[in-house]
């Protein structure tokens, strides 16, 4: 076995209120340029501790583990982009590191002028930009924007152009954070598409995401991070098992540890039946009653909340920002948010996520329950079981525009 | 997909934690990264006037205007010393590679800060930053220095066989806008006060420079402490090899051995402070 990827004792200490911040990671809004200010200077947090860790050539290898886990330090640190505070990482190889799409994309240059300089700071050559630009062009398919300067584009097409660019550079070990979050489904798609190419292809792929879905369809094997260490490396599946085992609540209502999450405190999640009890099981033609409560230690600028729901699968079923709605929260206070979805899930077993963030970073990211939908008790379709998600309430009408005698006749 | 042709052999890289040692400069990778250096360069170049309406033009017109006040305030009414030329022409020769000098150490100082997500997402060797953003510049000195032809033309100011000297002397000027930009761009990553400070500096560097009045009016020993500003040394001689007067003494030694410590202080310092760059910026 070759190996492309080994760290011994690797570990990173941030001091908080420094500016870097173990679990800071910036919100997916691309033009933020936010910089978190600290109350809590002086604290110490090892965002890595005593990593040991060997991934070989041609693995590829997902990472997942809770908020503030270590996920993204152990990427900056394979890229080279952190210096470890004791330990040493090696790597064997051309490395590509997608932490954020579009990095250094400036508004007033044209679409052709931001892919040369994407690609080179993603590492290409400008040679090999020019040989690819059309295949990058056409993934994109923004072919009539090339001479329009960025600030022009859509949102959607800004993020295309990013995608097609990163979907592009062929490195020996590809590092992948969380970029998958954004964009629409069929990009995400082709991007995971791309993704197991190259490890078909023999390259290294080392990759974070929430998704467990996603890491689990893609990933032979998984590391679990959990305060900074390896708490499980090994089959992806297993591993997912093992993590999702421990975060995950069946009981319906889940307290989830936020100890070192800036801002945010006491924070629970519950499904809830008709009666305001927490349950775990919600009959189909019933809706689902969510709670969140959480105390905010002080005033966030655009703070927000999302819950999220994902199939079995862990396919994503819906997401839902409490800003879609206009409605904000201004801390600091306790709150309790309830989300009220109608009957919509078809029988089956469900997980339940929470998002919290600010204007610049994502607090919490994480989920947290695990309910059943069940069937009616006079379910019809339950004797027929199929593969959907869905099933909000829907309605046949059949009409018969002529009788069959009289197209016989014709 | 095309799988394009791979080195045989991969090397190895290390991310080691940083020892006391002083770290190298690492010359060869800094020059695997020159593309870097380059498409930098290109962005701050073509962003620059984009949008505006005058253009390039904005490259002439602001020493421009300088010099006609500067001309008017300190030529007229002052009636300040010019090495015996026409004030406007020895002012404004002063004042395109001022122009250069404080729009590159500006532009040097805050690289790293602007380009915060280049230091936080990817992976480079820092110092390309700085070595990048002090070269656009040149290309508007360049043209400037078409209009100081100009300028020398209507007033019939001759050049000597010193212009053979005028880029040892641009290069000159290369060296401080890095050596004082690689200070100041470190120090800006963890103290933001260096914005505040910038418009202050060179207002003050401006006045200790002889940029509008002749340096031949600090005298005796006096000049060796003068020269200790490096910007003395290169105005003088950038000056001398293009519109003449007298050539730079001894003493623009003093400034050559300043831009010398400041920019191997200033290596130093960088080199040790690019290991945190990612964690504090």
């Amino acid at each position: 076995m070759t190996l492309a990827i080994q760290a011994e004792g690797l570990s990173k200490r941030y001091r908080l209120g420094e500016g870097g911040y173990a679990t800071l990671r910036e919100r997916l809004d691309l033009r933020s340029r936010g910089r978190a200010a600290d109350a809590s200077r002086g604290r110490e947090v090892w965002a890595l501790k005593d990593v040991d860790l060997e991934i070989a050539e041609g693995d590829v290898v997902g990472i997942v583990g809770r908020n503030g886990a270590g996920k993204t330090t152990l990427l900056k640190a394979v890229a080279r982009i952190v210096r470890p505070t004791t330990g040493v990482v090696r790597i064997r190889g051309r490395v590509g590191a997608l932490l954020e799409v579009g990095t250094g994309f400036h508004p007033e240059l044209t679409g052709r002028e931001n892919v040369f300089l994407n690609g080179v700071i993603l590492g290409m050559t400008r040679r090999e930009i020019a040989r690819r630009f059309s295949d990058i062009v056409e993934f994109a398919g923004v072919e009539r924007f090339l001479d329009t300067p960025l600030k022009r584009f859509s949102s959607g097409m800004y993020l295309r152009l990013a995608f097609a660019v990163a979907a592009h550079i062929d490195p020996d070990v590809l590092i992948v954070d969380e970029v998958l979050a954004v964009g629409d489904a069929e990009f995400q798609q082709r991007c995971l598409g791309r993704m197991s190419e190259l490890g078909q292809e023999g390259r290294t792929v080392l990759f974070v995401s929430h998704d467990t879905g996603a890491v689990g369809r893609l990933c032979r094997r998984a590391v679990w991070l959990d305060e900074g260490r390896v708490r499980d490396v090994g089959a992806a599946h297993d591993v997912i098992e093992a993590y999702l085992g421990t975060v995950v609540s069946r009981g319906g209502r889940s307290v989830i540890s936020v100890s070192d999450t800036k801002h945010v405190s006491g924070l629970s999640v519950a499904l809830l039946d008709e009666h305001g009890r927490p349950t775990d099981t919600v009959r189909r033609d019933e809706p689902l009653r969510f709670e969140a409560r959480f105390t905010l230690t002080e005033a966030l600028p655009r703070f927000d909340l999302a819950l999220y729901l994902l199939s079995e699968s862990r396919v994503q079923v819906l997401s839902e920002n409490v800003s879609d709605q206009q409605i904000h929260i201004d801390g600091p206070g306790a709150f309790t948010v309830r989300l009220t979805i109608p009957e919509l899930l078809s029988p089956g077993e469900y997980f339940a996520g929470i998002w919290l963030a600010t204007d610049w970073e994502s607090l919490v990211w994480q989920e947290v329950l695990q309910f059943t939908v069940s069937p009616r008790p006079d379910d019809p379709t339950e004797a027929t079981r199929r593969n959907r998600v869905v099933q909000p309430r829907v309605t046949w009408e059949v009409e018969r525009r002529s009788a069959t005698s009289e197209l016989h006749s014709r | 997909m095309t799988v394009q042709p791979r080195a045989a052999a991969k090397e190895w890289v290390e991310n080691r934690a940083p020892s006391g040692r002083l770290p190298g400069l690492g010359l060869r990778e800094l020059w695997s990264f020159r593309e870097l250096a380059l498409v930098l360069a290109l962005r701050d170049l073509r962003v620059r006037y984009k949008q505006t309406l005058l253009g390039v033009a904005w490259v002439v017109v602001q020493p421009l205007a300088a010099a006609l006040i500067f001309t008017i305030v300190f030529g007229r009414l002052a009636g300040l010393p010019s090495e015996g030329l026409p004030y406007a022409v020895f002012v404004y020769s002063g004042l395109v590679l001022w122009a250069y000098f404080s729009g590159a150490l500006d532009s040097v100082a805050h690289g790293l800060v602007q380009n915060r997500d280049l230091v936080t997402k990817t992976y480079f060797p820092a110092l390309v930053v700085p070595l990048a953003l002090a070269l656009p510049g040149l290309a508007d000195l360049l043209v400037s220095l078409v209009v100081v032809a100009i300028f020398m033309a209507a007033y019939g100011v001759v050049p000597s066989a010193a212009l053979v000297l005028l880029p040892f002397w641009i290069f000159a000027c290369v060296l401080v806008v890095v050596a004082a930009g690689l200070w100041l761009s470190a120090l800006n990553v963890q103290y933001r006060d260096v914005r505040y400070t910038m418009t202050f500096l060179l207002q003050v560097w401006l006045f200790a420079s002889p940029v509008v009045y002749a340096s031949s009016l600090v005298e005796g020993a006096w000049r060796y402490v003068y020269a200790l500003n490096p910007m003395v040394g290169v105005l003088d001689g950038f000056r001398w090899s293009l519109v003449g007067g007298p050539a730079p003494g001894p003493e623009a030694l003093v400034s050559f051995a300043v831009v010398a410590v400041l920019l191997a202080g200033g290596l130093v310092y960088f080199l040790r402070a690019e290991r945190r760059f990612a964690d504090l910026i």
